[in-house]
């Protein structure tokens, strides 16, 4: 799994490429989590428009850091899921619990408008 | 018209892909949509994963996965010679989990998933999952048929 994090001041964007399951969760802890445990992270944005596969691991690293990131008043917005990753990420509740957007530049909008806190 | 293969594997992470790729190619042989090919995937997935962590959370262990196809049906069995589950109605129920971050997703998503799934277990022994689906397009057709 490729994984690439930028900061864009307290704002995390995190962007996933390859499948999300118990053999690649290692690298999203390697790379996501510290990232995401900077002191002034707040907001977890969570690109994962080329991730094609995910399972209950990666929904746990997910949810992890949605967890996490609440404690400290933050969120984890989603960004790009394909057909199949939507299903799974629905399945398991994630949706009610983080919004979705169709692309990095909705994120950020929202977030900037003062829409998602 | 039927079909078999079995693969044993290791207990190791990076082999869980190639079992839900293997089981997705070989349930292909059945007319699944790439909708309910995913969805095994899923399935096996999640199976070979609560082997790697719960069956052999010491050491590395060996995985059976045996699948077939009889008739229409794909029938895909997991089975580990693990350490086995003590309540076997305990795992079975919704959100049931040992591990912080798994909420117990994994039956729940065998059983969304596949049409039925039977999980046998003894401690000290093993645990099997034996998993069943037959495509929804054939469902369909005997539906209209009848």
């Amino acid at each position: 799994m490729d994984i690439t994090t930028e900061l864009e001041g307290n704002i995390l964007i995190a962007r996933l490429a390859g499948e999300l399951d118990i053999e690649t969760v290692q690298a999203f802890r390697e790379k996501v989590v510290p990232e995401t445990e900077r002191p002034g992270v707040k907001t977890l944005i969570l690109n994962l428009n080329k991730v094609s596969f995910i399972d209950s691991t990666g929904i746990g690293a997910i949810l992890g850091r949605y967890r996490f990131l609440e404690k400290k008043g933050g969120k984890v917005l989603l960004v790009g899921l394909k057909a199949p990753v939507k299903k799974i990420i629905k399945m398991a509740g994630l949706l009610e619990i983080m919004p979705e957007y169709s692309s990095e530049e909705k994120a950020l909008n929202e977030i900037g408008e003062g829409r998602i806190a | 018209m039927g079909n078999h293969a079995h693969i044993s594997m290791l207990s190791r992470s990076n082999n869980v892909g190639l079992a839900r790729l293997a089981a997705a190619s070989f349930a292909s042989e059945l007319d699944f949509t790439l909708n309910e090919l995913e969805e095994i995937k899923v399935a096996v997935s999640e199976a070979v994963t609560n082997c790697i962590i719960h069956a052999y959370p010491l050491e590395e262990g060996i995985i059976e996965i045996d699948m077939r196809i009889e008739g229409e049906e794909l029938i895909i069995v997991v089975e580990d010679k693990g350490v086995g589950i003590e309540d076997v109605e305990a795992v079975l129920q919704p959100n049931y989990s040992t591990k912080e971050e798994h909420m117990g997703l994994g039956l729940a998503f065998i059983d969304s998933f596949m049409d039925r799934f039977e999980l046998s277990s003894e401690p000290g022994k093993g645990t099997i999952v034996q998993m069943y689906k037959t495509p929804e397009k054939l469902k369909n057709r005997k539906e209209a048929i009848s």
